[in-house]
């Protein structure tokens, strides 16, 4: 290769210097930034007593540990129980991983043959046409129904951090229509466009929404993504008509009695279906030919209690952050 | 109309929305104010999206996945402006220095 700089003034250029960055010759923070040792953590003398002082005043005042023996006692049992839990937890866990086959044994985990089975055997077995549908909601349906409690649990919690006391009148001063209002303040009310726009898309939104999830062990969908279409329609007629036009059929009530009944079918259902299946009872819910809308067993109405939750649990989730409740 | 002529009428279109797409992007991040930020992701959204999924209805030809395709620029062209008009509302509402960037019509 023929260089027309020389040596020197090819060091300066910046290819030069990429090349040996790009190589590691050469570490541009080493030598150029100067580096400090950290300094070692030192509390000043009074400090430590006043952080104690202050823990055990926050205990005792705030949390009244001193007033009442039953929280003291609850202390007490929360440190033994929660070793005690880790300890189960650390041996089941080591119990599993001693079942766990050699290294070079033929039958390990990553040559068996169970994502072959759901592709060859999921149409037969399950019903639904779309295996997708039929994994999450047959084969590993225990999967799913954790995963609408974790729904409804970060509702729950939600909750509990956000919800405007019901009793409560008097906000540090502020009345409570004030605080309910109080990012909405300079928000457009009443607006004719959206108002307009929002009476003929969220019809149209809402049964897209029931479309994807009845259609879900027929093609792509399901509960979990035609639940959110729901929820992002509800939304839209919450920002397009406010609060009372959406209270007259959505209020807490209604979301407690949609939540509880869909996961508690969705529990009592499988239940059945896995207690049939572990003991090789022929199950009383027929497959139905694959195709139909009417088919693949259990897979519709747990598509339909799936949805119904993530709805619910999205328009909660953006009422309890505008408003604070429903 | 032939198959040859569908496809290139088809390509035509889809070319001239990703030059719209181009031109929206570098005005999303070009301009500084909101109302001209505002104005550029709009017209990506409606004429852009527009132009391609017409050229793919071009290409793939009266079926159902065109209807399907019709449907979802009419379902941008009702809500991306009615977005846009709730963005600028709220910044005239807000912005106390309107007179710095527009002309402000006095009532």
């Amino acid at each position: 290769m023929s260089r027309r700089k020389s040596e020197k003034e090819y060091e300066k250029t910046f290819a030069c210097h990429f090349f040996r960055w790009m190589d590691g010759e050469r570490d541009p923070y080493l030598g150029e930034v100067e580096m400090q040792p950290q300094e070692a953590f030192q509390e000043a003398e009074g400090e430590a007593e006043k952080r104690l002082r202050e823990k055990n005043i926050l205990l005792n005042q705030i949390y009244g540990r001193r007033k009442s023996r039953s929280i003291r006692n609850l202390e007490r049992f929360y440190r033994v129980a929660s070793v005690v839990f880790c300890g189960i937890l650390i041996y089941l866990l080591l119990l599993t991983v001693s079942y766990l086959p050699p290294i070079g044994v033929a039958e390990r985990p990553i040559n068996n043959e169970v994502s072959a089975r759901y592709i060859e055997k999921g149409l037969e077995e399950t019903g639904a046409i779309n295996i997708v549908s039929g994994m999450i909601l047959d084969y590993r349906a225990f999967d799913t129904l954790g995963e609408s409690h974790v729904l409804f649990v970060a509702t729950v919690t939600v909750l509990i951090l956000l919800r405007l006391d019901p009793g409560k009148k008097d906000y540090a001063g502020v009345s409570r229509e004030e605080v309910e209002a109080n990012d909405r303040r300079y928000e457009p009310k009443n607006d004719a466009i959206l108002q307009m726009s929002a009476y003929i898309l969220v019809p149209a939104i809402i049964i897209f929404g029931i479309y994807v999830i009845l259609n879900g062990h027929l093609g792509p969908g399901g509960g979990f993504s035609g639940g959110a279409i729901i929820g992002a329609g509800l939304i839209l007629y919450l920002n397009a008509f406010g609060f009372e036009k959406t209270e007259r059929f959505f209020t807490e009530k209604t979301y407690r009695r949609i939540s509880f009944c869909s996961l508690s079918f969705y529990c009592i259902a499988k239940s059945y279906s896995f207690y049939t299946g572990a003991n090789h009872i022929e199950s009383m819910i027929p497959k139905g030919t694959p195709g139909a809308i009417l088919s693949s067993g259990l897979i519709l109405p747990l598509n339909i209690a799936v949805g119904l939750v993530v709805a619910c649990t999205m328009y909660a989730f953006y009422a309890m952050f505008r408003k604070g409740g429903f | 109309m032939p198959e040859w002529l569908c496809l290139i009428v088809g390509v035509l279109f889809l070319l001239t929305g990703i030059v719209i797409f181009a031109i929206e992007l570098y005005g999303a991040f070009h301009y500084d104010y909101v109302l001209n930020r505002m104005h550029m992701a709009a017209f990506g959204d409606t004429f852009g999206i527009g132009v391609s999924l017409l050229g793919l209805m071009v290409i793939n030809g009266m079926n159902f996945t065109s209807l399907k395709m019709l449907l979802v620029i009419l379902f941008l062209w009702c809500a991306s402006p009615v977005s846009s008009h709730l963005i600028s509302r709220l910044e005239v509402t807000t912005n106390e220095e309107l007179e710095a960037h527009m002309e402000v019509e006095k009532e």
